[in-house]
């Protein structure tokens, strides 16, 4: 019985202390809220740079490098977030190398990103295990996560949060302003390195939750409605990573009354607000 | 603002640029003192940037010397503001104007400030606001805002530094007659006001003859500088473009030049 079929059985009821500690049963449970907390709190501050620095295609066609990676680690029969970290990683050095023209050349970029996910789809049509393993890379299983995955995932975002703190204001000033930041004295190869790396490992932990097909809901969707809602980078960030949070939060919470995916309900809430902030924007600028 | 042992902040010997063994530019001698304001012309590709990456010690020179307040250049160097020439703006960047200004002299330190430092960095920035008569800008994003409020925002993070010189690239391009004036105008009085040196690139001489004390053209690989009443004559300017340009002088004495954009052009 998978674990989404068994938590389909769980019926909403007015008392829902009462819910949450039947649901914290589970340990299956409780490991999708751990990691899909740091993933989420990841996720929202370096989608804010990603959305900052225009290089939103970049990072999705990214994920697709890390479904490659994936899927060839699952060929081979090795941790499937190693295959992700190293192609993600590598797919970063290349863009890192092209600077600011990452943002600018989608065509090529594009090529890349068709190819990768070809690749993918031989590497899983030669795998001869269940093809839930597909599904699960290209829509993410945080129900699935095993107990490695969630020590891994927490000391990423932990060195990943650290390294966001330390880069803080270089990595704003090279997101707002490349030429002024470079005659500043700032090497702006080396923050495209450090920047694209950060990413790389962003995408990688956060294609757990949601898949390679999803990525935008964590990586791009927050810090979108975070730029909407606040002129001031730094409320920026701690909007984008609580967005995510509430959306990763209540998106499990929903899947564990209804028997569909959490990704489904993560992208619906974070589309949901997006959709809403644009709206009274609209609205109150009129 | 620092004083300087030597009363030159730029002094250029025989200094050339250019890329591999190819130069865009030779043969420059010239020197700027402390609060002069100087005018950068030529075409299109003439090498004027290129001048400002070496005063940023971005590249160096091919041949010849170059000293920038009183060492040889060095990337990152605090005591000079930068406007680069932003060819268009995101519209849809909501980030406030303060922010941007505030990274001017904060922006390549680590980490985050916090409390007092915080409160520092925000009352520099609108100090700076304040010098470019922007303090009503600080809170409005910058893509929201029109050409010549940009460059404002542009010159206060230049300026939240305090540096000793001041280097502007085509900051008149897209403004309007009037607000290229009241640019000119603010820029001068900044200058006079602070000390601060100023190397403004332009593309047109005739806004800037009024306020400039020092001029230096490139055309044709070659480098003319001087005061403008030396530099900006018939004779000079056609030997330097290799056609002819006519300077007009009205009754009131000013200074009109007439012919340049032909001169690029036949080029």
């Amino acid at each position: 019985m998978t674990n989404l079929a068994l938590i389909a059985s769980s019926t909403f009821s007015p008392n829902l202390w009462s819910d949450l500690r039947d649901m914290w049963q589970y340990s299956f449970m409780q490991h999708a809220f751990e990691t899909g907390t740091v993933i989420a709190l990841v996720a929202g501050i370096v989608g804010y740079f990603v959305v900052l620095r225009r290089l939103s295609f970049a990072a999705h066609a990214l994920s697709h490098a890390g479904f490659a990676g994936a899927a060839g680690a699952v060929l081979i029969g090795i941790n499937p977030l190693f295959g992700l970290l190293s192609f993600t990683s590598l797919g970063g050095l290349a863009m890192a190398a092209l600077g600011k023209k990452a943002a600018s050349r989608d065509v090529q970029i594009g090529n890349v990103l068709a190819f990768m996910l070809g690749l993918g789809v031989l590497f899983i049509s030669l795998y001869k295990g269940y093809a839930t393993e597909a599904y699960s890379l290209l829509f993410g299983e945080i129900l699935g996560i095993s107990t490695t995955n969630v020590f891994i995932t927490i000391a990423a975002a932990i060195l990943i949060l650290l390294a966001v703190i330390v880069l803080y204001r270089r990595l704003l000033f090279t997101s707002l302003d490349e030429d002024v930041a470079e005659a500043k004295g700032i090497s702006m190869l080396g923050m495209n390195i450090a920047f694209m790396l950060l990413v790389a490992v962003a995408v990688s932990v956060s294609v757990e939750v949601v898949g390679v097909l999803l990525i935008f809901a964590l990586l791009v969707t927050p810090a979108a409605i975070a730029q909407q809602v606040t002129k001031n980078p730094r409320h920026g960030l701690i909007v984008s990573a609580l967005v995510a949070l509430i959306a990763t939060w209540f998106g499990l919470f929903i899947s564990y009354y209804a028997p569909y995916p959490v990704s489904f309900f993560i992208v619906s809430l974070v589309f949901a607000t997006y959709l809403i902030v644009r709206l009274i924007k609209h609205l109150t600028a009129q | 603002m620092k004083q300087l042992d030597s009363p030159n902040i730029v002094e250029a010997i025989n200094l050339s640029a250019g890329y591999d063994s190819t130069n865009i530019w030779r043969d420059a001698t010239f020197s700027i003192k402390s609060g002069e304001f100087v005018g950068l012309l030529g075409a299109n590709g003439a090498g004027k940037t290129t001048l400002f990456r070496l005063l940023l010690g971005l590249e160096l020179p091919t041949q010849g010397s170059l000293t920038v307040l009183g060492e040889t250049p060095k990337r990152g160097n605090p005591r000079i503001g930068y406007v680069p020439q932003r060819h268009s703006i995101d519209s849809d960047s909501n980030i406030a104007s303060i922010e941007y200004v505030r990274l001017g002299t904060f922006g390549n330190k680590w980490a985050f400030a916090l409390g007092k430092k915080a409160k520092h960095e925000l009352s520099q920035a609108h100090k700076a606001l304040a010098l470019v008569d922007a303090s009503n800008l600080a809170r409005r994003p910058l893509g929201e805002l029109s050409g010549g409020e940009q460059q404002r925002v542009f010159l206060a993070q230049a300026l939240v530094g305090k540096p000793d010189l001041l280097l502007l690239d085509e900051p008149l391009a897209s403004l309007d007659i009037r607000r290229e004036v009241q640019l000119i105008q603010l820029i001068n009085n900044i200058s006079k006001s602070t000390g601060v040196s100023v190397i403004l690139i332009a593309h047109d001489i005739n806004p800037l003859l009024p306020v400039i004390d020092r001029i230096i053209y490139i055309a044709n690989s070659k480098v003319a500088a001087g005061k403008p009443a030396e530099i900006v004559t018939s004779k000079k300017l056609s030997e330097l473009y290799e056609a002819p340009i006519e300077v007009l002088h009205s009754s009131s004495g000013r200074l009109a030049v007439l012919g340049v954009e032909e001169a690029i052009h036949h080029d």
